[in-house]
């Protein structure tokens, strides 16, 4: 269950290591609904191409794609990146609070 | 220009010299006393500094949970460098890697600790900045602190 929680993350973030995918959520966080036409406009992007990254987002879970007649909405689905915004803080947590203690320790140390 | 992964980075200036914190985060018995996320205690360190030596420490949180990060040093320049990697096991998250920087610094110590997620093949291929930013403003979104 490890590995395979593991496994997302990795989907996670090698889906925002491209600037474009990037570029849609910040697009998406801005005007949620955007269709996948009026997305592969604003990138400049032939529609095949755009949807290339919206099924790399969306096998990341950060997107969900809703079809509505002839039109695909896309919104933004951020649960996947709370877990790496989660990965970050718990480290952040982690080291302030050790590297306090580190300081005091080794201040209390040099002491005179 | 070099990938950039999700990681944390802390800077301190430390009133003590390289070797006195060199001695605070390589040996064991130094380490027990401020290793952890919060006030719970450090149980046992291995610390075994040269590189291929493994390292492992056990803390317990003040909510009773214990953890076990494990790893391996992956360079050690005395006083100066200290890279290590950093297994969870059982936390769902892959490998990641933690290098401790020590700067002479007006009679002191300058210390730089970085945390980064170790990139995987996928995300090797592409060479992009601009997590901050995204992260920043998603959790803005989110109405969280990341």
């Amino acid at each position: 269950m490890a590995k395979h929680k593991a496994s997302d993350m990795d989907r996670t973030f090698w889906a925002l290591a491209d600037p474009t995918r990037r570029g849609v959520l910040q697009r998406l966080m801005d005007q949620p609904g955007l269709s996948v036409s009026e997305l592969a406009g604003s990138f400049s992007l032939k529609l095949p191409g755009m949807t290339k990254h919206l099924d790399v987002l969306s096998d990341a879970g950060l997107i969900t794609r809703t079809k509505t007649g002839r039109t695909v909405a896309v919104t933004l689905s951020p649960a996947p990146m709370q877990a790496a915004m989660a990965w970050l803080g718990q480290y952040e947590r982690l080291w302030t609070v050790s590297l306090d203690r580190l300081v005091a320790l080794v201040e209390a140390d040099s002491a005179p | 220009m070099t990938l950039h992964l999700p990681s944390v980075t802390l800077v301190r200036r430390i009133k003590a010299p390289p070797a006195k914190v060199w001695a605070a985060i390589t040996q064991p018995d130094l380490m027990l006393q401020w290793w952890g996320p919060d006030a719970g205690p450090t149980l046992s360190v291995i610390a075994d500094v040269r590189p291929g030596g493994r390292f492992s420490v056990v803390f317990r949180l003040l909510n009773g949970d214990e953890h076990n990060p494990t790893g391996i040093y992956r360079e050690v320049v005395l006083e100066k460098t200290l890279v290590f990697t950093w297994d969870l096991p059982g936390a769902p998250e892959p490998e990641s890697l933690v290098t401790f920087r020590l700067e002479p610094f007006e009679g002191g110590t300058e210390l730089t600790l970085t945390h980064e997620r170790l990139p995987d093949e996928a995300a090797r291929t592409s060479h992009e900045q601009g997590w901050t930013g995204l992260l920043d403003k998603l959790s803005v979104f989110l109405g969280v602190s990341p």
